[in-house]
């Protein structure tokens, strides 16, 4: 019943979305006063609504464990934990499709009630294009997804979840990224509109800006959590492997990036109008091109549930007409937009134009590495794209992006002198070639690290040049997001370049009671022994660890047994401390009764992860900075208003 | 005299296989020396893993990873060269293993497009500051 009812409240959310767009599009001609543009925004409101329900009717099924409902019995099972029962509502294809769309109607919802300072028929074509959008997914879901098939008869026990998939990480990692895609199809929708009407104004990139910011955050937060969870999870201490899945993600964030340092130059300086909404249509793409990679299952990945060429195929048609039909309207449209205000070379918007170029030859790269591989293998030419390429090549660009990114920010908006902050240009060039020696003289590492390690102490004092001279409390909350955003990005390279320099391995079979080392640590295993979980059995290898002149502490990394579907895993444990991880994992049993351990020392390795936490967290402030201005200049100007009126009514 | 107890270790292999020990002691076994361990660490990180999903024979635990690693940690200690190795099992097991793209006919636009991008980005660039002067 239950079921039927979120099939039945999907079904009338894609007739509403159809309304929103058709009501949307007819508006544009009968002009935004006319009866037929009064519809739209209700209908982005109930839509928004029956998605919803939809999707707790979803979570419902799953965490009863409704085995008569097809997806529920494929993908869960009874004995599972509960959390891990609601959260496998998304942990398959057609779930997540579902919280997709859920998520989008639901954005669609909440622009349709509060945003209102856009022309109205921009606002028109914008919720037009957001209908459009959401009228493609919810075909596809009805048509070749229907997560709410019945079962006949109903199976007596599920199939349960892939056990590399049971875990927390996972409960967060997928919505954290579709919150992250659904914002891009927002900004999308803003864009199609602005360009339908022609009104690509600095008041449209303040209305866009905000979901360019929020689509960033999550983006970053999705990326960051999945890179831990690979990291803890697969057992071997790698957080990065530039797996298509991966890149799925990086790519939109890449342009995200790049997309929210231009809106902010169309808002601030009315510049940079057709690059801004090239770079939306971008975005979105990327999450499109995103979702077809890893839901078409043109990959084999652990991400890829969905083994469906029907699927792929549908999705590859949705791209092309939303892709195809965006480039179209921009090649039609773009002539007629003026690019906006000129700015010289030594500005901040020349900063910001020079790291927009280079984030999109990043992405460029990341692309075609991507898509490379399975292009070959269309002609039967396997072809493997790995860490040796991507690294080096994306490095081009990053680099010269990097000492960018330790400037722009000192530099006036539309015309400066590079004498003018010759001081601070010459201590940011000092500290690299200082941070250049010294790492190289001291520490024999490869160039790439050397490098990194090199610009991110760099980076990391300049990125806080900009705060010098004025008063912290009250330097607007922007930009502190954007100091704390850049030196996240220093904490974040400090990590990954250390990890990558410093890291050191130890692989040992020991005996009960044996002990060995790894970096600073001595690790002694004390004893291996059974344990049992909800649905694993597992063997646990006690170890009494030391790093040098602390405290022992005691892990228990596991190799567990899971029963339904018959599956092993590691469980690797982690001792972190400020300079540090320790990464312990229990491997199989050698021969005369001792057994495989495998360590690792990783100096810093943590900071990666802080970094994107620090980036996520500079997104957050800007956005607060950001939403509260726009809330008090609201608050303003209705207050303008009231005393006019007062006046005219004393008049 | 390290080559001749390698060489001897080489040797040994096959026969020490017959008393119980897993054939590939090697896979979860560093080398002694460990200028040779991070040469042969650095190689199996660009090396694909055929059995399993995106990851390098460095981060798996399928068996064929284990006997990848054997081999290219043996050899590596026999003295040969990382990129020798590297043709060794690109010859055995095609292309496809490695991580790091050799350039051929089939590849070639792996490296042309960056060069092209940066090409691009420079023109891009450079048309858009001059006309402002």
């Amino acid at each position: 019943m239950i079921a039927e009812l979120g099939l039945a409240a999907l079904w009338l959310a894609a007739a509403l979305a159809f309304l929103q767009m058709v009501a949307g599009a007819l508006a544009l001609r009968t002009g935004p006063d006319g009866e037929i543009a009064q519809i739209s925004r209700p209908s982005a409101v109930v839509q928004g609504t029956l998605a919803l329900v939809s999707f707790l009717a979803l979570l419902y099924v799953f965490a009863v464990t409704d085995l008569s409902v097809e997806l529920v019995a494929a993908n869960s099972h009874s004995m599972k934990p509960w959390i891990y029962k609601v959260s496998g509502a998304w942990g398959n294809h057609e779930g997540s499709m579902l919280l997709w769309v859920t998520v989008m109607a639901l954005s669609g919802a909440l622009i349709a009630l509060v945003e209102k300072r856009l022309p109205e028929r921009t606002m028109q074509a914008t919720l037009a294009a957001q209908g459009f959008v959401a009228l493609g997914f919810y075909a596809f879901l009805l048509l070749s997804s229907n997560p709410f098939a019945r079962l006949e008869p109903a199976a007596a026990e599920g199939l349960g979840l892939n056990p590399l998939l049971q875990d927390i990480g996972l409960a967060l990692h997928p919505p954290t990224l579709y919150l992250g895609y659904v914002g891009l199809s927002v900004a999308f929708s803003f864009a199609v509109g602005a360009l339908i009407t022609r009104e690509v104004t600095p008041d449209f990139a303040r209305v866009m800006r905000p979901w360019v910011l929020v689509a960033w955050v999550f983006l970053t937060l999705g990326i960051t959590a999945g890179s831990y969870w690979a990291y803890y999870e697969l057992g071997w201490g790698g957080w990065w492997f530039w797996d298509p899945v991966e890149n799925a993600s990086l790519m939109p964030w890449l342009a995200a990036t790049a997309l929210l340092h231009s809106v902010s130059v169309l808002a601030s300086r009315d510049a940079l109008r057709v690059w801004t909404i090239m770079l939306g249509v971008v975005a979105f793409s990327m999450s499109m091109v995103g979702t077809f990679l890893v839901r078409s299952g043109i990959l084999t990945s652990v991400h890829a549930f969905a083994v469906d060429p029907e699927r792929g195929t549908f999705i590859l048609f949705l791209l092309a007409i939303y892709i195809g039909g965006a480039l179209l309207l921009f090649a039609l449209r773009a002539s007629t937009i003026a690019e906006g205000k000129r700015f010289a070379v030594a500005s901040r918007e020349g900063a910001l134009v020079v790291n927009n170029v280079m984030l999109s030859a990043i992405l460029a790269i990341v692309l075609l590495g991507t898509l490379y591989p399975l292009l070959t293998e269309a002609f039967d030419v396997r072809v493997s794209v790995g860490p040796p390429y991507f690294n080096p090549v994306s490095a081009i660009f990053a680099i010269p992006m990097f000492a960018i990114m330790a400037v722009g920010p000192l530099l006036r908006w539309r015309r400066d002198r590079w004498g003018r902050i010759g001081k601070e240009v010459v201590l940011i060039g000092a500290l690299l070639i200082a941070g250049l020696t010294a790492i190289g003289l001291l520490a024999d590492i490869a160039f790439l690290p050397l490098l990194g390690l090199a610009f991110a102490l760099t980076l990391g004092i300049a990125s806080f040049l900009p705060l010098r001279g004025r008063r912290l409390l009250k330097t607007p909350l922007a930009t502190w997001g954007m100091v704390i955003a850049h030196f996240g990005i220093a904490v974040a390279l400090f990590g990954m370049a250390s990890e990558s320099a410093f890291s050191t391995e130890r692989l040992a079979a020991l005996q009960a009671g044996q002990d060995t080392t790894v970096g600073p640590w001595r690790v002694r295993l004390a004893a291996v022994e059974p344990q049992a979980g909800p649905n694993w059995t597992a063997l646990a290898g006690r170890m009494v660890v030391r790093y040098e002149g602390d405290a022992p502490v005691e892990i228990a990394p596991m190799a567990r047994s899971f029963w339904a579907p018959a599956q092993q895993t590691t469980e690797s444990e982690l001792v972190t401390r400020w300079n540090g991880q320790l990464y312990a994992v229990l491997g199989g049993e050698a021969q005369d009764g001792r057994w495989q351990i495998r360590l690792w020392w990783k100096p810093f390795v943590t900071f990666i992860w802080y970094g994107g936490g620090l980036i996520a967290l500079g997104g957050v402030l800007s956005l607060i900075g950001r939403v509260v201005g726009d809330i008090k200049r609201r608050r303003v100007r209705r207050r303008v208003d009231e005393r006019r009126e007062d006046a005219e009514a004393f008049a | 005299m390290r080559g001749i107890a390698l060489l001897t270790l080489l040797v040994a292999a096959p026969v020490a296989a017959q008393d119980a020990m897993p054939p590939a002691p090697y896979a979860y076994r560093q080398l002694d020396d460990p200028a040779q361990e991070a040469v042969a660490q650095d190689l199996m990180e660009t090396l694909r893993c055929l059995k399993c999903q995106s990851q390098s024979i460095a981060d798996s635990d399928a068996p064929m990873a284990g006997d990848m690693r054997h081999q290219v940690r043996i050899r590596i200690a026999a003295g040969e060269k990382p990129e020798a190795v590297r043709g060794w099992l690109m010859d055995r097991y095609g292309n496809y293993v490695s991580y790091s793209p050799a350039l051929n006919t089939s590849t070639w636009p792996l490296f042309a497009i960056p060069g092209a991008l940066a090409l691009l980005a420079g023109a891009l660039l450079f048309r858009r500051f001059r006309r402002q002067r």
